[in-house]
């Protein structure tokens, strides 16, 4: 009953037409507000509450900007725990996943390539490793792995620093970030993180 | 399942409310929303010229949807083509192509937001401020206008002729809609959400990109450029405005993009909030909550039935690794913080909501996860795109009472208007359009050698092209990505597949709304079809789902489900 009361007032009201004139002006004052004030109002409001994320969650070591938080690298020295397959190399201004579908005979080709090497390296079966391991990730530039893909890396990474297995394992599980209450995401730890994390280990031994 | 649940909880949750709020809004009244909004309304009204107590015809209303669209489109094809030339550029990027100018003005000014580009390095601050953002606020606002425009005029109860002054029906005033939209719906809950974002890791900045140094130098990666900007507060407007086109190319997937596991969540349940909301809204303002609970109801059903279908198929292995990693997921082309199913009820949200955004890659989906995506934008009124999904619902269930009439031997009639052949006719155009269009430039792109430029062989090959035309005309803006799409081919035909798939479903149906409020009431006997019955809903589902499996079954047929047989065999 209420909507039929404002409409009444609609039908004594006078007609509006649609001219060129109003739209220019509209456009002109909107893309102003929603292209200026909007954005620009959030970015000060951001960077005052979050300064830290606001420039992209950066990380410094010994003063030198090396990477983000939020950007995987690329690791290739066995001593290094190593990030998952890219179709990007990391480079985050390429970023893409392979957008290859099961069918595609080039990603069974490269995954055969991967899981062979990987297999070989840890001397473990192929059928027995973590998937996240041999899959692309979408974005090219993931900066996680899955517990069970750092856990498989734990031998050759203890071999190659001179370190102890449990050392190494115990700094491994001190990184597994959990889902968020149980729910929400999945356990992953932060490649990077856990690899500046070693480099500090091994400086203090 | 229990991630798929709380979001699907969480959302409703929040629609609820917000669907109540947005009925107050265009029932016009005075609310304690006015002590904040009304004088910063007024002053826009008066810089625009527009006296916000006149209201439109439908054919005015229409010409000013048209006639702003227009202007913004020129305007945002005039930045990307000059943005080397325009401040706010600490990337130094250069000018965009006529045609891929073009292809973008016509994905966004569509509320669509297929990318033919990749963002972070093809787009300059003021390009993505100006162009794209602006068009991401805008967009979305006018679709909800019109769908208020269409719900008020032939669905709110109210006596015969409220609707009519001097003898023509009058459908509001679109500026009014517009401009309460913006102000009061799409600029305060973007806000809110960049901010979330922000907190959560997204980058929000003016600065440009930065410089490091990766640690393994053996890696061969010498530097590593990490672009950022001011890309907070277009994720937030991207996931609620069922816009969907993000600031780096692979979208959501990005981490700076979609951090962690709770922006995920929040952005997840910002690609239905409004959608959803809408649809609660419907009930409070055309008087008609049985209508309101029976739409919902259908969604929800044709929601759960595919994105469940799309999670199942998911968290199959992909068949490419069969014996070359332990049995997992299919983890191609997604992420490790989100895993499978968190990356198929986007998808399926996405999909369902002509949203587009994706946290991992539709290309890489298993056959059958693939195919509900395409099933999700054939149907295109699952929810649905801010405002015109649940037009299109509207338009189905036009259809439905015509058949349902039909077979019960009634006149058809809604809420006691006769639909007669010319609103058939205009229900016809509307529904056959899609199936016509997408069928034919997929037949024309795969039957001349050279314009398809698929990345897949063999039948996914044919899905990546049905896949971007159906991305086009749903407004819905995801892709298989693998296609080679930045092609003069592909940005001029996917920009008339743009424009024809937002303004005809927008349009006639508007043109269609007035035609019906025009028309004498006849009064309701017990012979009249009631449309607020769960009978009616099941007609009305079986006809969208019917419809979509009629029009698309053969190529579905040889796409995904060719692809499925033989991964199996």
């Amino acid at each position: 009953m209420r909507i039929t009361a404002s409409k009444a007032e609609t039908k004594a009201s006078p007609r509006a037409d649609a001219n060129w004139f109003h739209a220019m002006r509209a456009a002109l004052l909107l893309m102003l507000l929603c292209g200026g004030v909007y954005p620009l109002l959030t970015v000060s409001l951001g960077t005052l509450m979050f300064p830290h994320q606001a420039t992209g969650s950066l990380i410094e070591r010994d003063g030198k900007l090396i990477g983000s938080a939020l950007v995987g690298q690329p690791f290739a020295a066995p001593g290094y725990f190593h990030s998952r397959p890219s179709a990007a190399g990391y480079d985050p201004f390429a970023v893409a996943g392979s957008n290859q579908a099961p069918s595609h005979p080039d990603l069974r080709q490269r995954a055969q390539g991967t899981s062979a090497d990987l297999a070989a390296k840890h001397g473990v079966a192929p059928a027995s490793l973590p998937v996240d391991l041999i899959a692309a990730s979408g974005s090219g530039i993931d900066p996680h792995i899955s517990p069970p893909a750092a856990s498989l890396q734990i031998d050759r990474i203890a071999e190659h620093r001179g370190m102890a297995r449990d050392a190494i394992a115990e700094l491994v599980a001190d990184h597994v970030e959990p889902s968020v209450l149980g729910i929400l995401g999945q356990p992953r730890i932060n490649v990077l993180q856990l690899n500046l994390a070693l480099d500090a280990m091994t400086e203090t031994q | 399942m229990n991630e798929v649940i709380l979001i699907y909880m969480a959302a409703l949750l929040l629609a609820w409310p917000l669907g109540r709020y947005l009925a107050s809004i265009y029932a016009m009244e005075p609310g304690p929303s006015d002590r904040i909004f009304a004088a910063f309304e007024n002053r826009l009204y008066r810089f625009i010229g527009v006296d916000p107590q006149t209201s439109m015809s439908w054919k005015q209303y229409g010409k000013s949807i048209l006639k702003l669209h227009l202007i913004i489109a020129v305007l945002a094809l005039a930045v990307l083509m000059l943005q080397g030339w325009l401040p706010l550029n600490p990337d130094a990027i250069g000018d965009m192509s006529w045609d891929l100018a073009l292809h973008t003005a016509a994905s966004f000014i569509t509320n669509t937001n297929q990318q033919h580009y990749s963002g972070q390095a093809q787009l300059s601050y003021f390009a993505h401020m100006f162009a794209i953002v602006s068009m991401q606020v805008i967009t979305p606002a006018a679709g909800i206008a019109a769908l208020v425009a269409i719900l008020r005029t032939a669905f709110a109860r109210r006596d015969a002729s409220a609707l009519t002054a001097d003898g023509a029906v009058v459908v509001g005033n679109f500026y009014v809609d517009l401009v309460r939209t913006i102000v009061r719906v799409m600029l305060p809950i973007a806000l809110i959400t960049a901010l979330l974002l922000s907190w959560q890791g997204v980058p929000n900045t003016m600065h440009g990109a930065y410089v490091a140094t990766p640690v393994d130098r053996t890696a061969e990666l010498a530097e590593q450029r990490i672009p950022v900007g001011p890309v907070a507060p277009m994720v937030a407007i991207k996931q609620i405005g069922t816009n969907g086109g993000g600031w780096y190319g692979p979208n959501s997937s990005v981490p700076l993009e979609n951090p962690t596991p709770i922006s995920n969540f929040i952005e997840t349940v910002a690609i239905v909030l409004i959608p959803m909301a809408l649809v609660f809204m419907t009930g409070h303002l055309t008087g008609r909550r049985n209508l309101g609970l029976m739409i919902m109801g259908m969604m929800l059903i044709m929601s759960a039935a595919l994105t469940t279908l799309n999670i199942w198929s998911e968290n199959q292995p992909n068949a490419a690794f069969a014996g070359l990693a332990a049995a997992g997921p299919n983890m191609e082309g997604k992420e490790v913080r989100f895993g499978a199913t968190a990356t198929a009820l986007w998808g399926s949200f996405t999909t369902q909501t002509s949203n587009g955004s994706v946290n991992g890659m539709h290309d890489s989906f298993n056959p059958i996860g693939g195919a509900t995506l395409l099933m999700d934008m054939f149907i295109n009124a699952t929810f649905g795109g801010a405002g015109v999904g649940l037009i299109n619902f509207l338009i189905f269930l036009l259809l439905a009472v015509f058949l349902g009439s039909l077979m019960v031997g009634r006149s058809p009639e809604l809420y006691g208007r006769a639909l007669e052949a010319k609103e058939i006719k205009l229900i016809s155009i509307t529904l056959l359009l899609q199936p016509v269009l997408i069928l034919a430039l997929s037949a024309i792109t795969v039957a001349i050698p050279g314009l398809a430029q698929v990345s897949n062989p063999g039948f996914h090959g044919l899905s990546q092209v049905l896949y971007e035309y159906t991305s086009a005309f749903a407004n819905n803006g995801s892709g298989f990505e693998g296609l080679g799409d930045d092609t003069p081919w592909w940005n001029v035909s996917c920009a008339v597949a743009l424009i024809l798939g937002r303004f005809i479903p927008i349009l006639a149906p508007l043109a269609l709304a007035a035609m019906l409020a025009g028309k004498r009431v006849a009064p309701t006997s017990s012979g009249s079809l009631c449309v607020e019955t769960p009978t009616f809903a099941l007609l009305t589902l079986g006809v969208i789902v019917l419809f979509a499996l009629l029009s698309f079954f053969p190529v579905l047929a040889l796409g995904p489900l060719a692809e499925q047989l033989t991964l199996a065999g």
